[in-house]
């Protein structure tokens, strides 16, 4: 009852004087509007700046198979023939840190167009989900779809130094270009990624199904055991109207041996061949969750590779350490800059209100000095000064929440910068703008509870 | 009845070096529903001993009895609840909040006692009080719209509405035209007739002395007269040993 009296009474000395309070809310309202816009504005920046650097690769991972030993030569990383597409499906499936995943089969090849060809830097097989991966969009055209990959189907993506020099002024899409005596139709055109960190040019690229690439394009190196059969059987009765993937892979490698009959397959099986990829490439969620996603393939690929776990990985996983850190760094450092000046305005608000309270008290001397004759102890005189400043400080958060949200709105709308809504920022504000009128309302209040009700009364 | 007793009171200031000694042993006696006018010009110590006698300041050595409870040595929050409950003060200046109403000006000093009363209960009793001292039609008016006779009334009912058994008056007439006086301090002889509030009138005017029964002179920190109403003993006795100092 008694400091619900009090708050009253704080409210209405506030209203006698409505133009002073709202000068004092004035310096709380910048403080936290300013705390607020420089919150979300940074934030936005910030995260646009992880976005950029994301797009450099930063949160990829590289998962390499392993080395293959033969007679004890070591022939290097991504030698052995470990890891499946199906693999890369696991890690979508289970890995929550990892954003996403696509497979990757390397291609190598010169491409024709017309009278023009080039040999370009990388030819990649993969699935629709690698430009999401990577980040990067098409300038031109569509990706191909799940269904192109499923069925190893003739179409390919190109990067732009590859059209210019294929194509020169020629528009790309939908012409067929040659590779390996392959034709792939060109569905899309890939926006410019420029060189990477090691200075190779990402636009000299052409990407395709992996399918198409693994089964159309590299066949001729590989022998798979069913087609293989099928299509030098064709003369026999048994298969003869069956198969129609017989045209699907026309690279295949002559055959020097003759083929086997049914009968004999089933006396000498070959042992099965899954197929492999040489890649799988992996998002991250963020910068943030790289080792997490680190820690999550390389458990699952354990599994599902069987390792004992007396038996070393037989992959590799590779992250941009270096690009990560660097960022990591960068964010702290904007995040203390932020603080630091959010941090200057609350205080200069808090200033404020201090120096408005000590006009206060001083000004309504003689008041103070006729609630004390009338019976109001110290602590009365404290609490009610106290809760001035607090409900200052309160309201001036409140509208400087308003304030700050639609100059941010503002910032995005007209200057097209990016902002991220801090609720953070918006609680901290409160908090704060609560603590600042506390502290900074403290001295005044205290003031003003230990005035000589004489002098007070006496005071002109 | 005794209502207010002072034994060899005394307060000395310190100013740096030097004790100003403005009270001197003072023993005085007021009854219960009297009125007395304390009188002596600026500089006698009046001021002093009526903030002492106002349980606003607190005397040096000396002993100060109100309604029989010693409370010379009580804290600064002990007196405020005695200033509360049984003081009224008005003031030469008025002292009323300056944008605020009538009405809620005289609630004021409810805000730091009636925590037993509702809102309603306040309000019943300030427009009572303010009815009493004729301002029933003016209780929405600000300050600012009041002529300085309302005003003091105003401070009156103020003072008047934590029903106090003691009324401070310092110089009540002293910013007020001569009618207005008059309408005032016949207020404060209705209210210490009708109601039998004691009231303590602090000034240097004769005039207004006049109204009350009897006058304390006070002149340079001792009781020149009037200290004690009644019989002649308790005047000799008391006051002429204290006189000589």
């Amino acid at each position: 009852m008694r400091i619900y009296r009090t708050t009253r009474n704080s409210v209405r000395a506030l209203r006698r004087n409505i133009m002073r309070s709202i000068l004092t809310t004035l310096g709380i309202v910048i403080g936290v509007a300013a705390v607020i816009v420089i919150m979300e504005v940074g934030n936005g920046t910030s995260a646009q700046m992880q976005k950029r650097i994301a797009s450099l690769g930063a949160n990829n991972l590289q998962v390499i198979p392993g080395s293959a030993m033969t007679g004890g030569i070591n022939y290097g990383a991504g030698s052995s023939m470990t890891l499946t597409p199906q693999d890369c499906d696991a890690i979508i499936r289970d890995c929550t840190a990892v954003r996403g995943a696509a497979p990757l089969v390397r291609a190598n090849g010169t491409v024709v167009y017309g009278n023009n060809n080039t040999l370009p830097a990388t030819i990649w097989g993969t699935t629709a989900d690698y430009l999401a991966v990577r980040q990067w969009d098409l300038d031109e055209g569509l990706s191909f779809t799940d269904q192109d990959v499923r069925n190893a189907g003739n179409v390919c993506l190109l990067g732009l130094t590859t059209v210019a020099q294929l194509f020169g002024r020629e528009d790309p899409i939908g012409k067929e270009v040659r590779l390996a005596n392959v034709n792939l139709r060109v569905v899309g055109v890939l926006g410019r990624k420029g060189a990477n960190m090691f200075g190779q040019d990402q636009d000299d690229v052409l990407i395709a199904p992996w399918r198409t690439i693994k089964f159309r394009i590299n066949a001729s190196g590989q022998t798979s055991p069913q087609p293989q059969y099928t299509q030098n059987s064709t003369a026999t009765i048994s298969n003869a109207t069956v198969n129609s993937l017989a045209n699907l892979y026309p690279n295949t490698a002559p055959q020097l041996y003759p083929a086997q009959s049914p009968t004999q397959q089933a006396d000498t099986p070959q042992p099965v061949r899954f197929t492999t990829v040489n890649q799988i490439i992996c998002a991250a969620g963020s910068t943030a969750e790289v080792h997490l996603a680190i820690d999550q393939i390389s458990d699952l690929l354990r599994e599902r590779h069987h390792l004992r776990n007396d038996q070393d990985d037989d992959f590799t996983i590779r992250d941009m350490t270096e690009v990560v850190n660097v960022f990591a760094s960068n964010a702290k450092t904007m995040a203390i800059l932020l603080l630091i000046v959010a941090c200057v305005s609350l205080v200069v608000g808090g200033v404020g209100i201090m120096n408005i309270m000590l006009v206060s008290v001083t000004e309504r001397t003689r008041e103070i000095g006729l609630r004390m004759a009338v019976g109001a102890r110290a602590r009365d005189i404290l609490v009610q000064f106290l809760l001035e400043a607090i409900m200052l400080c309160l309201a001036g958060g409140a509208i400087g929440i308003v304030f700050g949200r639609s100059i941010s709105m503002g910032v995005e709308h007209f200057m097209h910068w990016p902002i991220a809504v801090s609720f953070v920022a918006i609680a901290i504000s409160v908090i704060v703008s609560a603590s600042v009128g506390l502290i900074f309302g403290f001295y005044p209040a205290w003031k003003a509870s230990n005035l000589d009700p004489i002098e007070a009364l006496r005071y002109e | 009845m005794e209502f207010i007793r002072l034994v060899k009171l005394t307060k000395t200031y310190h100013l740096g070096e030097m004790d100003v000694p403005v009270l001197k042993g003072v023993s005085m006696k007021v009854d219960k529903g009297e009125m007395v006018a304390l009188m002596g010009v600026s500089g006698s110590g009046k001021s002093t001993l009526m903030n002492i006698l106002g349980c606003l300041d607190h005397p040096t050595s000396g002993q100060y009895f109100l309604e029989g409870q010693e409370i010379s040595r009580l804290t600064a929050n002990e007196r405020a609840m005695i200033r509360n409950r049984k003081i009224g003060f008005v003031f030469q200046s008025f002292n009323l909040l300056a944008r605020t109403s009538a009405l809620e000006n005289v609630m004021m000093p409810l805000a730091y006692t009636a925590g037993h009363l509702s809102d309603k209960e306040t309000r019943r009793r300030a427009i009572e009080v303010l009815t009493r001292v004729g301002l029933g039609d003016r209780m929405d008016h600000e300050p600012s719209q009041l002529s300085g006779g309302q005003q003091q009334r105003v401070a009156i009912a103020r003072a008047l509405v934590n029903k106090p058994p003691l009324l401070f008056a310092d110089e009540p007439t002293g910013n007020l035209d001569s009618r207005t006086s008059e309408e005032i301090l016949a207020m404060f002889q209705q209210l210490n007739e009708q109601e039998g509030i004691t009231i303590i009138l602090v000034t240097h005017d004769a005039t207004v002395a006049g109204h009350a029964r009897r006058a304390i002179r006070i002149r340079d920190g001792l009781i020149e007269a009037g200290a004690y109403t009644g019989s002649e003993d308790d005047l000799v006795g008391a006051a002429g040993g204290e006189a000589v100092p």
